[in-house]
């Protein structure tokens, strides 16, 4: 029994000591904020889609390099775009949630905030979605990506530059973040509508957004 | 005993990593040792989390129940008892159908394999494995070298 004993030993010492050395060499991110809900110094409250009088909003929070943000914003947003923010029923708002496990989370926000600076907000988040395999896996920081990107999308390349190595939305993106947490967002995508956390964690496809909406709706409509 | 001490050993294994995991998953760590994005893939997806729990928390618990009852069934005063061994494999046989649960969902819904959960995955497998061999072995050759143990060590002289 001794031999076991002493294996068993090995095995919590290497163990333990394993888990203490992980969280010492990459801590977490800011703790999650209590109390009321941030706000940007701006008062910035996230790019929204569609118009300001639709009966829904849905808010999103998300990160450029989350790979389930990427495959719902090029797979489901279209169809919810064209059967619910066009046809006036929704209100798009899009928050950053940078989850501090992917390297270029918070670049790639302000790459999208710098765009927004010049009206650009949604067709860069759109391209940032759209090539995250190629920026996302990359072990160098991919602000030249961002670059090339914004030039292609017709961006004042130095109003770019300058806004991007000068991190000017950092406190907006920040804000965002806290303001992710002290909602209990812990993942990404994460979604409110009308305030209300999304109902059906394990489904976020567009038909079943029609479907929340729809009756979103009719229960207004019913009061 | 001695697949009872290896359920021991490999269940405080996969301890270990589902801990990694719920720490990371509770923000305790800030980044996962994956070599990829997979691991994030995985532990940020809406399926990372059960009713409510992070998934990771069910394979602390799960193996930390295999661990304990492993250990006691280790125990000589219950050698030979057949309860350890039968609960083992049961308990082996849920964690593995739960297991296969979660790969099933990482190939074909996440489309993303985290290692850690590979390891998991692994180390389960293994258990269940030793836990089915405890069993058989038990029915065939346990109890009887639980009877030969009964008999007298030498022969009473003629």
């Amino acid at each position: 029994m001794k031999p076991f004993y002493a294996l068993l030993g090995v095995v919590v010492a290497a163990g333990a000591g394993w888990l203490v050395w992980a969280s010492r060499t990459t801590p977490a991110a800011a703790p999650a904020t209590s109390g009321p809900v941030p706000v940007a110094a701006d008062g910035f409250r996230g790019y929204a889609l569609g118009s300001d009088s639709a009966p829904v909003e849905v808010v999103e929070y998300a990160d450029f390099q989350c790979p389930h943000c990427g495959e719902f914003a090029v797979l489901q947003l279209p169809t919810i775009r064209q059967q619910l923010i066009a046809t006036g029923k929704v209100r798009w708002r899009l928050r950053d949630y940078p989850l501090g496990s992917f390297p270029w989370s918070r670049v790639s926000a302000l790459a999208a905030q710098c765009a927004g600076e010049q009206g650009k907000f949604w067709p860069m988040a759109d391209t940032l979605f759209l090539t995250q395999s190629q920026w996302g896996r990359s072990s160098r920081n991919p602000s030249g990506f961002f670059r090339d990107l914004a030039r292609g999308l017709g961006l004042d390349r130095d109003k770019f530059d300058a806004c991007l190595s000068s991190a000017r939305y950092a406190g907006r993106i920040e804000a965002s973040h806290q303001e992710g947490e002290a909602r209990g967002v812990t993942g990404t995508p994460t979604f409110f509508v009308n305030g209300r956390p999304w109902p059906d964690e394990h489904n976020i496809s567009s038909d079943r957004f029609k479907q929340v909406v729809d009756s979103v709706i009719a229960a207004q409509h019913k009061r | 005993m001695r697949s009872r001490q290896a359920i021991a050993l490999l269940a405080l294994i996969g301890f270990f990593i589902a801990s990694y995991l719920w720490l990371y998953k509770i923000g305790a760590i800030g980044v996962l040792k994956c070599g990829s994005g997979a691991c994030e893939a995985v532990q940020t997806s809406p399926w990372a989390v059960l009713l409510g729990v992070p998934v990771a928390l069910y394979g602390v618990v799960g193996y930390a129940v295999l661990f304990l009852v492993a250990l006691v069934g280790a125990q000589p005063a219950f050698a030979r008892r057949r309860a350890p061994t039968v609960l083992l494999a049961a308990l082996a046989s849920g964690g593995l159908i739960f297991t296969l649960y979660l790969t099933y969902l990482e190939l074909a819904v996440i489309h993303a394999l985290c290692r850690w959960c590979v390891g998991s995955a692994v180390v389960i497998t293994v258990i269940w494995v030793v836990s089915l061999f405890g069993l058989k072995t038990w029915g065939a050759g346990g109890v009887g070298v639980a009877r030969a143990d009964r008999l007298p060590v030498s022969l009473p002289p003629p």
